[in-house]
């Protein structure tokens, strides 16, 4: 037990005096989670939010042969303005991307429409430009419209009423709460918790082994007389120790991030309050020492500290995986999920912003599955610390 | 005392060492001589019980290394080739981390640590970071290190590789005054001139096997020769090479 306070001590003072590992445990994980999010939530409210209050400028060829159908689209917040001179340029100018959306009316429109003849429009739009996908959108909403009220008013001129047209009510009762919206957004979230909690540790774990080994300290640290095991408990502790660090800046730093990012606009308002910071911080942590024993592990297999750093940038990855898979396939949570390290935590933290209850069973298994997958990953660094290989 | 019986190593096809014998007593310093290869650090390897024989019984003051290995490594002080420090931490603080792992009791480490401070004469950069030490500092804080908790047998594996003639020189002091103490000092090197100015008994192994084992004089009246260097080729002759 002294070795492991020692270890620990040692461990836990020279880390805070290496640049390496304050950059990666205090800066890395915990900026830039919260950074890239608040990056790619701001690139989608732009994409994304159809803003009906800004008038649609619309370019119509044609025009005056529909004037109904213009005070029509003008009454819905489109200010129709006058197209290219012809369909060819219309065509033209939608490819270069110059319109996003060009209304053609043919000369013919009104005779077809007063001999109730189909009256063609044509919509000229680019389908492959997802900028101009909206604007088309509300274009056709709104001619969409025009058609149902044209159709309804022919109906009661011959005395029936448009009622007759609709055998459906579809009534569509949307249960999702907005905390459950974006839900889907900070899904992500838990991935950047858990990049956060091992580029946290990512330095000790490797020095555990490669780094020791390269810096020559190994050899008289194994003459030591010290158990091994004991040796490799503390530094694995001590990877811990900064991971949790890295971990709690980075949930503080998301928790300021949200104060700054305009979910709500989004139709979201994710359960991520000054109180859920410690809920999250205890669910999140016992992942800590799967992280940190299997990057030792990793590194334990290595020649060099820039060999080991190539191998451990591959488990960085590797939770991402069962949490890819479960996001594709819609898995609900479940309680044989919860045995597995990172998907688990992954699951908890979107119910947890979801603000649904969670379920203490899920969070029993999770929090001693995890601890335990860590303690036999923790037992096999141990056994192999006690390898003459080791030495390399 | 350390003593050596009949050990051998090998790593894969490789036999590094194949029955190597000798006894190292105390109050005297025993030098391993031999060329590059020959398993002089193997040898010193399995005796700081970072390595296990294959054959073979190495005993440390009658403590066997294998079976008994933490007792065994409480009573060596181990400066293996090119040892490392930590370069975050000061001097002082490398030495009294490893006091800690020797179990010292906490009140007297601070006293103690001082004490080898004083004794290696280090004291004028024992509290700067180790990060950009010389090879002669880092040495003598790797040793001060591991004569903190008082060995009564110290392991040296080539302690004056890469240092200057002063540091050598200081090293050399030091070794007469661990024998003066009355402890077992046991160091490996290639560097015959070493090895015959500081040895009261000389190992000479090649090939992974002692060639010769005697005091300086004696060698040179075993093998005809007045020069040590010429004595020290003559001997590795009579080793059969390895199969």
């Amino acid at each position: 037990m002294k070795t492991i306070r020692t270890v620990f001590g040692k461990e836990v003072r020279d880390n805070f005096r290496d640049r390496r590992t304050l950059i990666s445990a205090l800066l890395m994980g915990p900026l830039f989670g919260p950074i890239l999010f608040a990056f790619v939530i701001n690139l989608s409210l732009k994409q994304s939010l159809p803003d009906a209050s800004q008038p649609l400028e619309l370019p119509v060829i044609g025009r005056e042969h529909a004037p109904n159908l213009v005070a029509f689209l003008e009454s819905n917040n489109i200010v129709v303005v006058d197209g290219p001179e012809s369909r060819d340029a219309a065509i033209a100018g939608v490819s270069r991307g110059d319109h996003d959306v060009v209304l053609v009316i043919p000369p013919d429109f009104g005779e077809d429409l007063a001999k109730l003849v189909p009256a063609t429009i044509e919509v000229i739009t680019d389908q492959a430009n997802t900028q101009a996908e909206r604007e088309t959108r509300r274009a056709r909403r709104a001619l969409n419209a025009y058609n149902q009220e044209l159709a309804g008013m022919r109906l009661v001129v011959r005395g029936v009423s448009p009622v007759i047209m609709r055998p459906l009510n579809i009534d569509e009762v949307d249960v999702s709460t907005p905390s459950g919206r974006s839900a889907i957004l900070l899904g992500m979230m838990s991935y950047f918790f858990i990049f956060a909690i091992l580029t946290g540790g990512m330095n000790l774990a490797i020095d555990a082994t490669a780094g020791e080994r390269e810096r020559g300290s190994l050899e008289p640290l194994l003459c030591l007389p010290v158990k091994r095991d004991n040796l490799i408990f503390g530094k694995i502790f001590a990877a811990c120790f900064f991971m949790a660090i890295s971990l709690a800046l980075s949930l503080t730093s998301f928790y300021v991030t949200l104060k700054f990012v305009p979910l709500q606009d989004l139709g979201m308002t994710p359960n991520f309050g000054i109180d859920v910071v410690p809920v999250a911080f205890l669910l999140l942590a016992p992942f800590a020492l799967v992280g940190a024993s299997l990057m030792t592990l990793v590194a334990s297999f290595t020649k060099s500290f820039k060999e080991a750093q190539t191998w451990v940038s591959v488990v960085l990855l590797a939770p991402t995986m069962p949490i890819l898979v479960v996001s594709i396939l819609m898995v609900r949570p479940s309680t044989a999920l919860m045995f597995i390290p990172s998907l688990s935590q992954h699951l908890l933290l979107v119910d947890l912003i979801k603000n649904e209850p969670l379920n203490p069973l899920h969070i029993a298994v999770s929090v001693i599955g995890t601890l335990a997958i860590g303690a036999i990953l923790t037992w096999i660094c141990a056994r192999l610390y006690r390898r003459e290989g080791l030495l390399g | 005392m350390i003593v050596v019986d009949n050990l051998h190593k090998s790593f894969g096809e490789v036999k590094a060492v194949r029955g190597v014998s000798f006894k190292a007593e105390d109050g005297r310093i025993t030098g391993l001589l031999g060329p590059n290869g020959a398993g002089k650090s193997t040898t010193l390897r399995v005796l700081y019980t970072v390595l296990k024989p294959d054959q073979g019984i190495a005993t440390i003051d009658g403590i066997d290394v294998v079976r008994q290995s933490l007792d065994a490594r409480a009573r060596i002080g181990t400066l293996p080739h090119g040892a490392g420090l930590y370069p975050h931490l000061t001097a002082r603080e490398n030495i009294a981390y490893y006091a800690n792992l020797y179990g010292m009791a906490r009140d007297g480490i601070d006293a103690r640590v001082q004490e080898v401070i004083d004794a290696l004469d280090i004291g004028d950069f024992a509290d700067r970071r180790t990060k950009g030490f010389s090879q002669g500092q880092r040495t003598k804080v790797a040793l001060a290190r591991s004569l903190v908790h008082r060995p009564n047998n110290v392991i040296l594996d080539e302690p004056s590789n890469g240092l200057d003639v002063m540091a050598t020189r200081s090293l050399r002091d030091l070794i007469r005054r661990l024998k003066e103490l009355g402890k077992c000092v046991l160091f490996s090197s290639h560097v015959m001139q070493e090895v015959a100015a500081l040895c009261d008994e000389i190992v000479i192994i090649a090939a992974g096997q002692v060639a010769m084992h005697d005091s300086p004089d004696g060698i040179r009246e075993r093998t005809g020769c007045d020069d040590l260097e010429e004595a020290f080729v003559k001997a590795l002759d009579r080793v059969e090479p390895v199969e």
